[in-house]
Order: C-alpha cells, then sequence, then structure tokens
C-alpha cells in the first residue's frame, strides 16, 4: 500500500518543530506500524537524511514505551492497541496519516517523536512502592487476599506506563496513570500501611510535575491500550479525601510512655 | 516493622491539589444542584396565582426571623466564590498543563456536555448576574414592584428578550448538570461499575427535569397560560 506521512520533526528540546511531509510506498498491509516508519527510516538514511526518531522497545505491547498520536488518537485507531501492535491493515492504501508526539508540559519533546516521560516515574518514586523486610522470600498465599480484590488490583496493575492517557486527556492530566499506580497497591493487603500516605505522595508529585486536572472527560480510559478504566481515578480520589481527613492523626499523645 | 511517612513535598495541601480542588467543586456543585432543584420546585408556585406565589416569597424573607435569607444567602455566596476559584483555577492549570495542541484530534469519550461545562459555567455566572438585578434588585426590569413576585414575573417575561435569556441560560444549565452531576459522583469517589449507568440515567433524567420546569415559566407567560 501507499501511504502519505506528516510527521512531526523536531531537532531537540531547544528548537521548535514543524511536520513534514512524506511518501510512504510500497508498504505492507502485514507490517506493524513501527515496522513501516523502519522502513521510511532505512529510505531516509539512504537517501542521506536524518532518520524519524521514535521511541520503541519491546515491540509487543508490554513494555509501554511506544507511543505517538496517529491521526488524532494515541497509539492509533484501534481500541486496546499499542502502537508497536497496530497494523498497517488498519489502514487503506492511499491514506494520509499524521504522526505527532504526545503532547503536555510535563513530556517535552526530546526529538521528534520522542518525549520525556521522566515525570511519570518521579509519581512512581514518589510512592508507587511498598516497604517490606528483606530476607528470605515470604511464604507464597501466606497473606490471604479476597479474589476480587485480586483481580481488580491485577486490573490496575495492567497499566504500562505508556503515557496514552495524558495524550489523549484534553486536559493533559495524568490521573488515570497515577490512580492506576495508586490503586493496584492500595487495594492490596500488603499495601495497606503506607496507603494513606502513599496517595497524598504522588498526588503531590503529580502536580508538582504541571500535569492538568480531570474533569471527567474519560478520554483517558478510551486510549488506555490496556484498558484501565475511570474507576481508578474515582477510587484514589476517595482514598485522597480519606487521607486527608485522617492525616496527623496521633494514636497516644506525646509524652505518653510509647517508644519509637 | 512500622512504616513512616513517605515523604510529602511541603507546599502540598489539600486546597491546592488538584484533587482538593476538584472536590471543593463537586461538594459546591452538589449544595448548588440543590439549591437549584428546591429553586425551581417553589416557583412552581406559579400556577398557584399571585396569592400563593407572593405568600412564599414572604415565608422566604421572614422565616427564622428574617435570619433565614441572610443564612442562606452566606450559604449561596459561599458555595459560589469556592466553585468558581476551583473551576477557574483548575482550568488555567489544566490550559497551562498543554501548551502546544494536535494538529488531528478526534475525541471518543467526551460528550458536548463534558466539553462546554467551562464556557457553559461562565455563561452561568453571567446568567446568575443578570438574574439576580432582574427579580432580586429589580434595576434590570421594566416595571419592578417590591413584594409582589407575580407581577414581576409575569410583567419581566412578557419582555421576550428576557424570555429568550432565561431559555437559553436554563438549556446551558442543563448542559452544566447533565456533565456535572454525573462527574461530581465520580471526582468523590461515590463509584461503581454496577450503578454507573443509573447514575448517568439520574444525571440525564435531573438536568432534563431543571431545563423543562424552568423554561416552562417563560413559555407559559410568553403563551399567554399565565397573565
Ligand atoms: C447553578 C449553578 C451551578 C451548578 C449547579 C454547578 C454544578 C457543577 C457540578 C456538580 C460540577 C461537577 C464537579 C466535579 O467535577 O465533580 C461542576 C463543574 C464545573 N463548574 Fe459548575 N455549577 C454551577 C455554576 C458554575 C459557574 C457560575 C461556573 C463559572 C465559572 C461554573 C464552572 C464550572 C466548571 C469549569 C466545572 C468543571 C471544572 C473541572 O472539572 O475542572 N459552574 N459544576
Ligand atoms: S514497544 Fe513496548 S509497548 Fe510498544
Amino acid at each position: 500500500m501507499n501511504l502519505t506521512l506528516h510527521v512531526w520533526r523536531q531537532q531537540n528540546a531547544r528548537t521548535p518543530g514543524r511536520f513534514v511531509t512524506y511518501e510512504a510506498h510500497d508498504i505492507s498491509p502485514d507490517m506493524s506500524f513501527l515496522e513501516m516508519l523502519d522502513v521510511v527510516n532505512e529510505r531516509l538514511i539512504e537517501g542521506g537524511e536524518d532518520p524519524i526518531a521514535f521511541d520503541h522497545d519491546c515491540r509487543e505491547g508490554i513494555c509501554g514505551t511506544c507511543g505517538v498520536v496517529v491521526n488524532g488518537r494515541p497509539h492509533g485507531p484501534r481500541e486496546r492497541t499499542t502502537a508497536c501492535q497496530l497494523h498497517m491493515r488498519s489502514f487503506a492504501d492511499g491514506d494520509s496519516i499524521t504522526i505527532e508526539p504526545w503532547r503536555a508540559k510535563a513530556f517535552p519533546v526530546l526529538k521528534d517523536l520522542i518525549v520525556d516521560r521522566g515525570a511519570l516515574d518521579r509519581i512512581i518514586a514518589a510512592g508507587g512502592f511498598i516497604s517490606a523486610p528483606i530476607g528470605s522470600a515470604p511464604d507464597a498465599n501466606a497473606i490471604p487476599v479476597r479474589k476480587v480484590l485480586a483481580e481488580l488490583s491485577m486490573d490496575a496493575a495492567a497499566c504500562i506506563g505508556c503515557g496514552a492517557c495524558v495524550a489523549a486527556c484534553p486536559n493533559a492530566s495524568a490521573m488515570l496513570f497515577t490512580a492506576a499506580k495508586v490503586s493496584h497497591l492500595g487495594l492490596l493487603p500488603q499495601g495497606q500501611p503506607e496507603r494513606f500516605d502513599r496517595v497524598r505522595a504522588m498526588v503531590a508529585q503529580m502536580d508538582a510535575e504541571a500535569f492538568g486536572s480531570c474533569t471527567n472527560h474519560e478520554e483517558c480510559e478510551a486510549a488506555c491500550p490496556k484498558g484501565i478504566t475511570v474507576e481508578t481515578i474515582g477510587r484514589m480520589n476517595a482514598d485522597y479525601v480519606m487521607a486527608s481527613l485522617t492525616v496527623g492523626r496521633r494514636a497516644a499523645r506525646l509524652g505518653d510512655s510509647g517508644g519509637g | 516493622m512500622t512504616v513512616s511517612a513517605l515523604a510529602l513535598r511541603a507546599n502540598a495541601t489539600f486546597i491546592g491539589s488538584t484533587v482538593g480542588r476538584k472536590v471543593v467543586m463537586a461538594v459546591t456543585g452538589a449544595i448548588l444542584i440543590g439549591f437549584v432543584f428546591v429553586h425551581m420546585i417553589g416557583n412552581m408556585q406559579l400556577y398557584l396565582g399571585p396569592e400563593a406565589l407572593n405568600h412564599y416569597a414572604v415565608f422566604l424573607r421572614t422565616f427564622l426571623h428574617g435570619a433565614g435569607i441572610w443564612i442562606f444567602r452566606a450559604v449561596m455566596l459561599t458555595a459560589v466564590v469556592l466553585h468558581v476559584w476551583a473551576a477557574t483555577t483548575l482550568t488555567l492549570d489544566s490550559w497551562a498543563a498543554r501548551p502546544q495542541g494536535y494538529r488531528l484530534w478526534e475525541p471518543k469519550e467526551s460528550t458536548y456536555a463534558s466539553r462546554t461545562l467551562r464556557w457553559g459555567g461562565v455563561l452561568l455566572a453571567l446568567f446568575i448576574v443578570y438574574h439576580l438585578l432582574h427579580f432580586t434588585v429589580g434595576s434590570a426590569h421594566p416595571d419592578f414592584r417590591e413584594g409582589d413576585v407575580y407581577h414581576n414575573v409575569v410583567a419581566g417575561f412578557q419582555v421576550w428578550y428576557a424570555s429568550a435569556i432565561y431559555i437559553a441560560a436554563m438549556i446551558a444549565l442543563g448542559l452544566h448538570l447533565d456533565h456535572g452531576l454525573w462527574s461530581l459522583f465520580q471526582t468523590l469517589g461515590l463509584q461503581h461499575p454496577r450503578y454507573k449507568r443509573y447514575i448517568r440515567l439520574f444525571a440525564h433524567g435531573f438536568a432534563l427535569l431543571i431545563v423543562l420546569g424552568n423554561i416552562s415559566f417563560p413559555i407559559a407567560v410568553l403563551t399567554g397560560v399565565v397573565k
């Protein structure tokens, strides 16, 4: 198939970018979207031009590294599909395809279609973990977990951190991402000790990264390649309210003999 | 093993956070929704004739020895100020969060109501000012008679453009509520996949009820049903 690509080209974070049009000839419908870009890049390199920079790693939809906005949809037109798992048969011969990077202040463009998603890493670092004693591995199943909570937690843990939710959100909000990370730990017994401190710390970091705020458009849910739902956001909000209402609560007064 | 508090940024407060301000907006929104509903039910007395409506107005001005209306006004003013403050700061933050937009953009899940929430809110703010000048203060009314509410409503709505403003404002309110009412449940975390459909239906139905109920007043006057 033959396609016309309009691709965002930008040398680096400091220079302004622009759209450049390329003709992509003889593309097999069985190629993935990224393989199509590989072919275009091969030809650019042969012609002595700078290839289009785009992020990718696993190419099997599990690492969350890839991600571009294709014709106005993050990861392209197919539901629950990362750009690396999108095939060219989703397009028609002669189509025009506009390819843009994720757009958010918190995601500065590094080059062409590659953005810096370090902000998401810093949200995780702020609280997306549990504290556990080191030593020998605990017995499997030593802590009972209610089946439905284990499933809900796994649903949230499916987040691959690609950032499509931010890209899709009209407010460039990272609430779906943050809520998924808050949720998957907060639903499990192992996540309880830090549950309320975690949600406050992660929301604070999310705000500090200058993401926007949710207005419940649900564009994030529609764009998420892993089908994370906005229920996670409601769960995060409820935890945040509870955490804020109970913060600073003391179990014993100062001067009581309880040790530290 | 005890776990110490995770480090929190020093400037992170509930009211400064995005989630906290959304909660403020949802709670004040709920107060305003309660008001809008009671206000409409009260105004239905237009259909019972001049005595009923004017009597109701006297009651509003005198309950709790006249303190009631001031307590009520203080609550409403606080709710509106907090609601508009939260909406404005969150909106500006969100706009700043995407300095460069997309060339192509295809919305999928968002609705007309959700995308017009902000400008609808601005329209409502303007309408609230007009509405107060029209029926409470009377300065935007062609023939205002202190205490004769029935006359003020009928004479006010006989001016076609005043009626048009009310009808347009109620449509804006309906859209705002259609998204806002559902949104407030989601913001407060009062949600469950099983009940989502019903909350949505409730929001649609409530918004429709408010729009139809309120626009019935100017239409009744314009068509001469109420004179
Ligand atoms: C009759 C008056 C009003 C009612 C009943 C009302 C109700 C609501 C409700 C229930 C919400 C949803 C809150 C949430 O997301 O959880 C909302 C959101 C909003 N309201 Fe209002 N509102 C009113 C007036 C206004 C006014 C005067 C403005 C003026 C600017 C405004 C601007 C907004 C905005 C911008 C949002 C969404 C902002 C966001 O989610 O970031 N509203 N409203
Ligand atoms: S490259 Fe790993 S998810 Fe697409």
